[in-house]
């Protein structure tokens, strides 16, 4: 299926590494917002308000899913300027 | 115009917009059939892909289960919104490069085998079909609420309309009523939203609503409120879980990495025409999804909040009209426990079961129940869940037409999660089995022959399974999501983030992960469903949340077996090479 494969040289292993730690800052973001805001610190969390929420409750039923939108196109975002650098974009 | 002929109105409006446009957007070959021709633009993408994924359980009966789950709902918001992240940065975009049509075609390329490709196949079809029998049946239960024909009738109606847009038009078709879908759903959710938070708060934002406090005068927040009335009652409060939690991480786990491997939202992605396209399609499908996802845990509480006021110790004669009216649909009974002729509502089941009503009526007009009563709790209220959404443009007094939409959301909800869902069974079965395994030479008029013919038998397997639903099917929604999370998501996972996992390990991953998560489940939900409690699950892990597990011991086992058997080919370290870079996606093409 690779008749149009891109030279696999130096630059996209150099792009693959950058690419790499972009994915596992933002799924450590992914995975504190929800697992650790959300269910974990719940309880130390709901001491706090926002509003009329506890904030655990908050980043449970709402702010992990605004977070979820932020990080994919961030990394949408970011991952272009990345591939663009190294001349890989499609 | 009165309401029934409204809906009428609006059902038979939306069903000609979705057949019309499956008309105008018939699918002419193999690739306009399996990824809509390749080209679909992102946004549009992401709005299908929306339409997709929201069911006639998010649509109809998610707030309720939030509403009497409280904190415990987050599991579903943050599971089914989460995924998207997952499939965004983990996956669509390599499975977009590597650019066929379909989960078992990666699988079977990437691990260089047949059976591989086979066992994903398996997973793909079972996960899906498990999926489907619940929409139909939703597809059914609309019909009969809100049109006054039978439940066996409304999926019989139901299968009639996916046939002519899934079987014509293909993925093309299914991907532009999916669009029109989303728009009918959304609207459909949100007025009635808008209204019930208005009404409760004065903020018409339910997002913020919920935040706000009670248009009551008390200057209490709508969640102290929840709490304050629910522990009077003797309930815990809304804002505190009764899952544990182990339980609750894991499930929510289950769901975030399911959703990232259900087949029929991983081919959304590869509709559009780039690698890149497919990141942002990702995103523009959780904005439309978190719309409806942030509004549901709003009208949950609004609407709790409203049942305690207006139900709990109200006399049965100045019940509100629409407590009354769902009475007439069977969705709601109250039985005078302690005959004080006024409705009590507290912690446990009125009595057993749903209820079976009696002849005749009670000393104050309540329908009569034969269920047996259970004498243990003071609760004299059966309700059903999904009565939150469905009752909510009647407490809101909301005209004819709002009850209308509502109809039409929920069908469109149902029918274009069916159709997904139908369109990767075809494909799994006219593309993978016999394209791909069993019939090499087929001419692509033959697939796309083939294709229509195997979309109409799973339309009519799904509605038999519809009209005739195994005891199970409720039960065992869990599977869906359970197996792609213990099968399916490891193997494509490993197969781009390792160059050196070989078929031996994925293979035998995959029926680890699967065999090991199905047998959990069956177990506690089939076999021996007295024995599922807390005290007996593995590390308190419900069937719900165990897929968790099962992807570990997938990813350990083929680890072990990579590292015993020979390693995969050079040429495939080259593929996995060319699947990272996005440069040179084109299109989707056959081969």
């Amino acid at each position: 299926m690779s008749d149009e494969t891109p030279d696999t040289s130096a630059s996209a292993g150099a792009y693959w590494k950058k690419n790499i730690r972009l994915l596992i800052t933002l799924m450590a973001i992914w995975f504190i917002v929800s697992f650790g805001f959300g269910i974990l610190l719940r309880d130390f969390l709901d001491q706090f308000m926002l509003g009329g929420f506890p904030l655990g409750f908050w980043f449970a039923q709402q702010g992990s899913i605004y977070v979820f939108i932020l990080l994919v196109f961030y990394y949408a975002w970011k991952v272009k300027k990345i591939e663009r650098e190294y001349d890989l974009d499609d | 115009m009165s309401t029934q002929n409204l809906i009428y109105l609006f059902v038979g409006i939306s069903f000609a917009l979705y057949i019309g446009i499956a008309i105008w957007t018939r699918a002419g070959s193999t690739k306009e059939f399996y990824v809509a021709g390749g080209g679909v633009h992102p946004i549009v993408n992401g709005m299908a892909t929306a339409a997709d994924w929201m069911s006639a359980a998010s649509f109809i009966s998610m707030a309720g289960l939030i509403a009497f789950m409280g904190y415990d709902g987050s599991v579903y918001l943050m599971g089914w919104t989460g995924g998207y992240v997952v499939l965004a940065l983990l996956l669509a975009p390599y499975l977009r490069k590597f650019g066929q049509f379909t989960v078992p075609d990666f699988i079977g390329t990437r691990y260089y085998s047949k059976v591989a490709r086979t066992v994903a196949v398996i997973c793909l079809i079972f996960i899906s079909f498990t999926y489907i029998a619940g929409q139909m049946r939703g597809v059914g239960i609309v019909f009969s609420r809100f049109l006054d024909v039978d439940v066996n009738m409304g999926v019989i109606i139901g299968m009639c309309i996916v046939f002519v847009y899934a079987v014509l038009g293909g993925m093309k078709g299914i991907t532009y009523t999916q669009v029109a879908q989303y728009c009918v759903l959304i609207f459909a959710y949100m007025v009635p939203a808008f209204f019930i938070s208005m009404l409760v708060t004065g903020n018409p934002i339910p997002q913020l609503g919920l935040g706000s406090t009670v248009n009551d005068g008390s200057g209490m927040y709508v969640l102290q409120k929840l709490d304050e009335s629910l522990q009077m009652m003797g309930f815990g409060p809304y804002t505190d879980g009764s899952k544990s939690m182990i339980d609750v991480f894991c499930i929510t786990a289950a769901l975030m990495i399911g959703t990232a491997g259900l087949p029929h939202v991983i081919v959304r992605f590869f509709t559009v025409p780039k690698a890149s396209d497919a990141r942002r399609s990702a995103g523009w499908a959780l904005i439309f999804i978190a719309l409806l996802y942030t509004t549901a845990p709003a009208v949950a509480a609004f609407a709790r909040l409203n049942f305690n006021s207006t139900v709990n110790e109200q006399s049965y004669a100045e019940a509100p009209g629409w407590f009354k009216n769902w009475e007439k649909n069977n969705l709601i009974a109250w039985t005078d426990k302690n005959g004080d002729g006024v409705m009590q509502v507290a912690k446990g089941d009125a009595f057993k079961g749903a209820p079976e009503f009696a002849e005749g009526t009670g000393p104050n007009g309540e329908r009569l129940v034969s269920n047996e009563v259970l004498t243990d709790n003071a609760n004299e209220v059966y309700v059903d869940k999904d009565i939150m959404v469905l009752a909510n443009p009647e407490i809101a007094n909301l005209p004819g037409w709002v009850i209308a939409l509502v109809a039409a959301g929920g069908l469109a909800a149902a029918l274009s999660t069916a159709a997904g869902l139908l369109l990767v069974i075809s494909t799994a079965v006219s593309h993978d089995l016999l394209k791909s395994t069993f019939k090499p030479s087929i001419s692509e008029k033959g697939e796309l022959l083939a294709a229509r013919v195997a979309a109409t038998c799973a339309i009519v397997v799904a509605g038999i399974l519809g009209i005739y639903p195994p005891g199970w099917v409720a039960q065992v929604v869990a599977f869906a999501f359970g197996l792609a999370a213990a099968s399916l998501f490891p193997a494509i996972f490993m197969g781009i983030f390792s160059k050196t996992m070989n078929k031996e390990g994925a293979i035998a991953g995959m029926v680890t992960g699967l065999v090991f998560t199905f047998v959990y489940i069956a177990y506690f939900k089939l076999v021996n469903p007295d024995a599922n409690v807390a005290e007996n699950w593995l590390l308190g892990i419900s069937p719900e949340g165990i897929g968790v597990i099962g992807m570990v011991l997938n990813f350990i086992v083929a680890l072990v077996v990579m590292k015993m058997t020979a390693p995969a080919p050079a040429e495939i370290g080259r593929l996995v090479e060319s699947i990272r870079v996005p440069r040179g996606a084109g299109e989707a093409r056959a081969h």
